[in-house]
Order: structure tokens, then sequence, then C-alpha cells
């Protein structure tokens, strides 16, 4: 295209830096299980603290109360445990899905939730395909639940807490092209440990929660059913063919409206 | 003033079946309003974290719009095709399609968490543009207003108002186009909605042609509600409705059984077409399978069948019962992508409260009774007074 002058069509806005998404990265080989990342949330939000224990074979959910947990799997290689909270996808379902942009995707890749735009429709739950936004049923004034990577934490520049307490180092916070690096190193340093595949890298578009474990991911009980294309792109044919029909059926309805309007005239004719 | 006090005033007999059923399932639904606005929606409904929407949103509005489908079918038919002979159930359709819009778009105010902020992607408190909710928001504020300047001749008829219904009914033409062209697109943006539960909804109900199978089925279901409805309230109004209109009301019937056989077979062939390009045989011999073909074949064939056979044979009955059967399948089949289909292989199931009935319950009802009132006051069933055919 640049015979039609693409070098300055493709030029980049230059006043502005861009910003990288930040990611959070999971090792679920260096997990221990030990929840200080549920107990660092609940006390990061002002959240009540969590009641219950991981167990292999019990699975706790993420609910209103609650943005993270981790569970116990018994796999092939022994008891994994798998943390599990909002994915922060890079083009999430729930803000493309959300009609007041209450869900929003922000530059820097948390996705977080605007409480004074929130409507309650709950279409962000219905849409998310990680099933993360959770809402209080039992509340006059109800509020959506999810991890918002602690974003304003983020903003005062510092760490997610659950990323900060972390005595095992099985979080690792940083930008997301950073993090698919390392964890690309880590599974080539030690192929025998890993499985080798970055849940998150892909996965609905690309995530910026990524995920090294050592045993296949359906093991862990993740959503292997997830497509890899991103959800927004699903409603896209659909809401591209809005303004087609907005403009061009209206003409064609009217030239349908004249067209039979002369031809009755000329049956009523006809008839008298 | 004095009018309008004189016709607030209940017309006709207090103590009938209808009423002694209906009033107290109001009263009921509104005492669990109150409940539900107190102490949140999980207070009366069984919705979960998983199944976020239910019954409110799959019957109320997904299922109710649906039906409120005749009044852009007929106005097309009317007003676009100039097929005048359909002209007398113009009004009473597009008062009905307004009334349904009205009131399961109403529901939905009960459905949302936070309803004052409702009007946030109005005012442009986020503008979700990438949202079909977004779309399906404006279009059913602007469809509403649309049918009620479709309406509006019969509201200046019945004030004495002249001039109003001069410049109202030069208004039609445009609303209707404008209406249709929303119709076209929220009938399917409706079906839109559920394209990101990709992985949620059984394959049988799911495929990206969720949008297309909503709207050719609106055609039929818009058009059987027409034919039920135009038979009850035929019945019921009868005393309005003159010598000649009734006569006529059989020849309407006969001409909508042979649209609605046209729509189903165009539908029913775009299922087919639909199955055999997602490769779903396997699904068949299981459960929900056996549900399927039973939608397919006793919702959609046999009613379309029924209605190819009663029109050529001129049976009146026969319509009638296949457009029961058809509304019985548009809502098993709206129920099947919004409901039982949704999360079919969770361990457990999302099944309504006896609350969430009753409240469905109490907003069909509210609407029969505003629009059996609107219908004993307003020229809607009977002729328009006289006046207004002294045009010239």
């Amino acid at each position: 295209m640049s015979f039609l002058g693409g070098s300055k069509l493709n030029a980049k806005p230059a006043a502005k830096d861009p910003v990288e998404f930040k990611a959070i990265l999971y090792d679920s080989t260096r997990c221990v299980g030990c929840q200080s990342c549920e107990f660092s949330c609940a006390e990061a939000h002002g959240l009540p603290e969590p009641e219950d224990y991981l167990e292999v074979g019990k699975v706790r959910k993420t609910n209103e109360n609650c943005r993270t947990v981790v569970n116990a799997y018994e796999t092939s290689k022994g008891e994994v445990y798998v943390k599990r909270q909002c994915m922060h996808c890079n083009q999430p379902a729930c803000a493309s899905a959300c009609l007041t942009q209450a869900m929003h995707k922000t530059e820097e890749g948390p996705v977080i939730w605007r409480g004074d735009k929130c409507m309650g429709c709950r279409y962000c739950m219905v849409s998310c395909p990680f099933d993360v936004p959770k809402f209080e049923y039992h509340s006059a004034n109800p509020k959506i639940n999810k991890c918002t990577m602690c974003f304003e934490r983020l903003q005062e520049g510092k760490l997610p807490a659950c990323v900060e307490n972390c005595p095992a180092e099985a979080l690792v916070f940083g930008t997301r092209r950073e993090l698919i690096a390392e964890a690309r190193r880590r599974i080539a340093e030690n192929p025998d440990v890993y499985y080798d595949h970055i849940y998150g890298e892909t996965e609905a578009g690309g995530t910026s929660f990524l995920y090294l474990s050592p045993v296949p991911f359906e093991e862990l009980g993740f959503n292997t059913k997830v497509q890899n294309s991103s959800y927004p792109e699903l409603t896209k044919g659909f809401l591209y063919s809005v303004p087609s029909i907005f403009v061009l059926w209206p003409m064609i309805l009217l030239g349908i409206q004249d067209a039979t309007k002369k031809l009755n005239h000329k049956k009523t004719d006809d008839h008298e | 003033m004095k009018f309008l006090l004189g016709e607030l005033k209940p017309k006709g007999k207090m103590f009938t079946w209808f009423n002694v059923i209906s009033i107290p399932i109001m009263l009921l639904g509104l005492v669990l309003i109150v409940i539900r606005f107190w102490k949140g929606i999980g207070s009366i409904t069984n919705l979960t974290q998983e199944v976020p929407w239910g019954l409110w949103i799959g019957f109320d509005v997904v299922t109710g719009v649906a039906f409120a489908g005749g009044a852009y079918v007929i106005t097309f038919m009317v007003y676009i095709l100039n097929m005048k002979s359909y002209h007398s159930i113009v009004r009473v359709t597009v008062l009905n399609g307004f009334l349904a819009y009205v009131f399961y778009a109403g529901a939905l105010l009960l459905d949302l968490g936070r309803p004052w902020n409702v009007i946030n992607p109005i005012i442009g408190n986020g503008f979700g543009t990438s949202s079909v909710l977004f779309l399906v928001a404006w279009h059913f504020l602007l469809y509403m207003i649309a049918e009620l300047i479709e309406f509006s001749p019969a509201i200046a008829e019945w004030l004495g108002a002249k001039r109003a219904v001069k410049i109202l009914s030069g208004m039609t033409l445009a609303a209707v186009i404008f209406g249709i062209t929303l119709s076209t697109l929220h009938q399917s943006g409706l079906g839109a909605l559920y394209l990101m539960a990709k992985e949620k909804i059984h394959p049988l109900w799911y495929s990206e042609f969720i949008p297309i199978l909503f709207f050719v089925s609106s055609i039929f279901a818009g058009l059987s509600m027409v034919i039920f409805e135009g038979s009850i309230t035929n019945k019921v109004f009868s005393d309005q409705i003159s010598e000649e209109r009734h006569k006529d009301h059989n020849r309407i019937l006969r001409g909508l059984s042979k649209i609605c056989a046209g729509a189903m077979f165009a539908y029913f062939f775009l299922q087919i077409l639909v199955f055999v390009h997602s490769k779903n045989w396997a699904y068949l011999s299981t459960k929900m399978g056996y549900w399927y073909l039973t939608e397919m074949l006793g919702f959609v064939l046999l009613p379309m069948l029924l209605f190819y056979y009663s029109y050529k044979r001129n049976h009146i009955l026969l319509i009638k019962l296949a457009a029961v059967l058809t509304m019985l399948g548009i809502i098993i089949n709206r129920l099947n992508v919004t409901v039982i289909g949704f999360r079919w292989d969770a361990a457990v199931h999302y099944i309504p409260s006896w609350m969430e009935i009753v409240v469905t319950m109490a907003v069909i009802f509210t609407e029969i009774w505003i629009f059996r009132w609107v219908v004993n006051r307003l020229p809607v069933l009977r002729e328009s007074p006289l006046w207004t055919h002294q045009k010239h």
C-alpha cells in the first residue's frame, strides 16, 4: 500500500509513549498452597478472611466476597496447586459486553469494574468464558466482585497484594512480553519439570494472567475448551452489519412502499 | 379533565374469572417485587454466579419480544406492501406490541441489580458501543417511541383532537419504516447477546447464526401471537366489533397462516443447514438430542404443515391450533438457548423459583389489564369516530 503514501498514514502518534500490558506469571511448580495470596487479597480489598482451607478433590470457587482461591489437584505428577482469579484478557469479553463501560480494560492491562456506571445487568457474567465476575445477589445495592490486579496499588507504584505476599515466588509481576519470555525460558531450561504450554498466551486471544504447570492443563480443571481467538470477535460480524442495515433497510422499504402504492392505484383504477 | 376522570373508572363487571385469578397474583407479585428491592435479587430468585440470567430474561424479555414481533410484520404488510386487507388488525397489533415492549423491557428493570443506573448508556456515562446489549437497550427505547407514534392517532381520536390526528397520522409511515429497521436489528440482537457464551450453550442450540434464526422465527412468533390474541379479543370484546369485521377476521387468519407456513419453512430449512454445517450428529442420540428433535419436528415442522394444510382447507380451528403449537415452540426454543441449554453440563441446574414465576405472571396480567383498559376506551377494535372520515 506504500504507493498511497502509506508511510505517512502508518506513522505512529509521536506524543505518547506506548504502554505495555502488565501481567502476572503464576508457576504452579513453585506454589506450596499456603493461601497467603488469598489472605493478602482479602486484606487489601477489605473482604472477609477466607475460612476454609484447600483440600485435594474440593473445588473452591471465587465468590462475591473472595477474589482469588487456591485449589489442590491430584495429578499424574503428584499434588499440584492452582491459583484462580480474573485472567485479565487482552480483549475481555466482559468489557466488550458491558453497555456502560463499567467493566473496563485499562491501558496498563488490568480489567477493572466501575460502580458508578454499572447497572447490574450481569451480561459480563454471561459472557466471561472463565466465570470471573461475581454478583452480590443478597444486597439491595449489589456490586460486582472480581480481581482487579490491584489496580489502585499499581498506580501507587506497589505490587499486586498476592504477588507481594507470595513466600514461594510462585507469582511474578511484569510486562506481559517479559513474562512470556521468562515462562519460555523456564520451560526450555527444565523440559522435564514443565508441561510445554503457557496457559494464557493464546487462550481467549491472550490473557494477562499466565500459567505454568507440570501437567496438561485439563488435569487442573482448566477450561481447555476456551477458544484461541478473542471472545469479542464472536459478536463482531453482527455489530458490523448494523450500520449497513440501518442505512439500507429504510431505502429498500421506501422503494417497496412506493412500488406497491403505484400497483395498488392501478388495481383500484381497473376496478372503477 | 372530567372526561379523563370518567374514563379512569373501571368498565364492566368486577367479578369475572379473569379478575378473580389475576388480582391475587398481581398483589402477590407486588409484594415479591418489594422484597426483591429490599433484600436483593437472590432473595426471590434461584439465579447463581454461573447462571446469572434466568426466567426473567429468557422468558419475559427474549420470548416476550419475539411474540411482540407481530407489530413490525403487520405494519410491513399494511404500510410497505400496501396489503390493505389487513388494515383492521393494525391498531390492536401495534397496541399489543407497544405494551409488550413497555412491560417486558420494564420487567428488565426488576432484573437489574443497580436499576438507578439504567439511564447511563443513554446519557453517555459510558457508551458501550462494542456491546450488543447497548444496541438492544437503545433499540428498545427507540422502538417504543416508534410504536407510540404509530398508535398515537388512536389516542388523539379518543381525546377528540382533530388537528393532532392529522399530524400524527402523517408521521405513521416514517415511524413504520424506522420501526421495521429497529426490529430487524434487535430481534436478531437478542440472539446475538448469547454469541459470546460459546462454550456455555449446548452445541445443538449454539451457532453463529443465532441472530438470523432469532430474526426469522420472530416473524411467525409474532404472527402466531396475532392469531392467538385476535381469536381471544374477538370473543371477549365482540360487542365492539362490527359484523363486517367479524366475517373479515377468518379471511385474515387464513392469510396469516399462509405467511406463517412460508416463514416457518424458511426457518426450518435454515435450522437444517445450521445443523448439518455444525456436524453435531453425535449429540442427536443424547437426551438433549431427543429434546432438540422434539423442538424441530413437533414444534416447527408439525405446526408448519398444519398452517399449510389449514390454509388450503380453510380450517380456522386448525389455524388456531397451529398458532398455539408455534408459540409453544418459540417458548421452548428461546428457553433452550437462554435457560435449558445454558450450562446444560453443570452439576446443579438452574430451575426458576415459584416467586420468579409469580412475578412473571403478575407482569403478564398487569399488561392484559392495561390492554383491556385501553381497548374499552380507545378506538382500537371499534371503528374510528365518524369525524375522522370527513377529511376532504
